[in-house]
């Protein structure tokens, strides 16, 4: 993703703890499925804005059921949910939040340009301007020359950057990500990890990540939230304080394995708590 | 086993159909069979060419309204799964009766079609349609549902209103479903209509090619039997392969049944 081609935000903080205001905010949220499961019990979470937050924890844990209730697609089965410091999800979600499938969830019957576009088209955006917007978006995701291909032309990375260019195109401040580099090979994988950081950084996005991967978690977010399962809650709130850019020299040095040691151990920690 | 190669994809059944078709011309020859029991496949061809205007006039009569029944089929089938997904009350109270249309023989209801309706045409198109539209409606009704559950989400997500949920996600992810049933009604329209035609009995200009078969059996014409068989067959692979045809037009290009192999 050519992040380097917009202006890069001034003097971007490495983490916006305190001061920022607060874009997503969870207070004693609850989730029980209608077959009696219950998914998440108890979360207490807040999502600044400029956070790279990570739900990292096993399957099973309720991270994509805690993002879905973030995205408006579920409701909780008691606590609140705050966006933008509003009770009810923008009436416009895709004008402030973009979504990223574990899949591409791209349609198979139409081009590349066209799946891109949806989210303008379903908007009755005028086709010039939408147009432009979808270039930009693939631009932005490092896709060029692709437009008129079918999906199943391109690779699997390649699908999900389409994917990422579908979430950006209506230029959202909010990303909301749900394992969406799971199922590609480790090598693109973390490139696509790393360009990733770059867009965040570029683009001064909130990013909502949800990963099993302790390096994934590592390597791009300025703070971990750790969840158990069973029933789904947080066990830990983990500060990632490490310098920007990361990239691949970060990637393989030793700082970033101390760093994915101490957290993979307070991940243990957290957990045998929590059985404790 | 190697994958047979395209040519054989045709070759293969033609093949077995001229062997099939040698064998018969030999069995005729060697039993010494009349004509008036089992023609040979000569005489057959040779009552095709002297008989074709009787017989063509009649196929172009069946074929119409297979046709017309296999166009109203797909109207109404459509328009019946469109309402069916719109509302799972709707569907629940009027599938049983979708049903009923399809287990009901349609011998036990033409009589009726054909005393209610007095244009007789028209009874014969009403009697093949109610005989095609079951597979029409069930398919694309589960077509119309079978919709990837992310981009269902993604849609709502976009607050996607259902008419363009409708037209821009159901209507494409149900197009491989209701070729699947096309092809099934395709078939079933021309059965129906030559069911109905029997039952119908019309004979006179507007005589089918089920009466000539009802006539040339009464008259132990069996040479014309066999010749009006042939082309009600033909006319049943024709119609099958042009909705092949179309579907293969339709979804060469995404859809996994129908990709070209690299």
């Amino acid at each position: 993703m050519d992040a380097r081609r917009r202006p890069r935000r001034q003097g971007a903080p490495l983490t916006q703890g305190g001061s920022a205001p607060p874009v997503l905010e969870a207070r004693g949220v609850a989730k029980t499925f209608r077959t009696g499961t219950a998914a998440l019990a108890g979360i207490d979470a807040t999502v600044r804005a400029g956070e790279f937050v990570t739900l990292l924890g096993p399957s099973g844990c309720g991270k994509t059921t805690l993002l879905n209730l973030f995205a408006g697609l579920a409701a909780p089965s008691s606590g609140a949910l705050r966006w933008w410091g509003e009770p009810a999800p923008p009436d416009d979600p895709a004008r402030r939040f973009g979504y990223v499938f574990q899949a591409p969830t791209l349609m198979p019957w139409t081009t590349i340009a066209s799946n891109v576009r949806l989210p303008l088209d379903l908007a009755h955006v005028p086709r010039p301007r939408a147009d432009a917007a979808v270039a930009e978006a693939l631009a932005l995701v490092g896709l060029t020359g692709v437009d008129r291909h079918l999906p199943r032309e391109l690779s699997g990375g390649m699908q999900m950057r389409a994917s990422i260019a579908r979430a950006l195109v209506t230029a959202p401040s909010l990303l909301l990500m749900d394992e969406p580099f799971g199922a590609l090979d480790e090598f693109t994988r973390e490139r696509l990890d790393a360009e990733l950081s770059e867009l965040w950084r570029a683009r001064g996005l909130t990013v909502v990540f949800v990963t099993h991967s302790i390096a994934e978690a590592v390597f791009l977010s300025t703070r971990i939230l750790v969840m158990g399962a069973r029933p789904g809650r947080l066990l830990a709130d983990i500060p990632v304080a490490a310098p920007f850019p990361r990239d691949d020299d970060w990637r393989t040095s030793v700082a970033f394995a101390q760093l994915a040691r101490r957290v993979a151990s307070r991940v243990r920690e957290a957990g045998a708590e929590a059985h404790g | 086993m190697a994958e047979p190669g395209r040519g054989w994809r045709l070759a293969a059944p033609v093949l077995v159909l001229l062997a099939a078709i040698l064998a018969w011309q030999a069995l005729v020859t060697w039993r010494e069979l009349p004509v008036w029991l089992v023609p040979s496949p000569a005489v057959v061809a040779r009552t095709l060419v002297a008989d074709r205007v009787l017989l063509l006039d009649s196929l172009g009569v069946t074929l119409g309204i297979a046709l017309a029944a296999l166009a109203l089929a797909v109207v109404l089938g459509v328009a019946t799964a469109l309402l069916f997904v719109q509302s799972r009350w709707l569907e629940m109270s009027l599938f049983p009766y979708a049903v009923l249309l399809q287990v009901t023989p349609i011998v036990a209801i033409a009589p009726l079609v054909i005393i209610w309706v007095r244009d007789t045409r028209l009874a014969l198109v009403l009697c093949a349609t109610v005989v095609a539209i079951f597979p029409v409606i069930a398919n694309t009704t589960l077509g119309l549902r079978s919709v990837d559950p992310g981009l269902l989400d993604l849609f709502r997500l976009s607050r996607a209103s259902r008419w363009q949920q409708l037209w821009r996600l159901r209507a494409p992810s149900a197009l491989p479903w209701f070729f699947g049933g096309l092809r099934i009604a395709s078939g079933l329209a021309l059965i129906g209509a030559v069911v109905a035609e029997f039952v119908a009995g019309t004979g006179g200009a507007g005589a089918g090619l089920a009466y000539q078969i009802l006539l040339a059996g009464i008259q132990l014409n069996v040479p014309r039997l066999f010749a009006a068989l042939v082309l009600i067959t033909l006319a049943g692979v024709a119609m099958f392969a042009a909705v092949a045809w179309v579907s293969r037009i339709a979804l060469r290009r995404w859809h996994e049944s129908e990709l070209e192999r690299a």
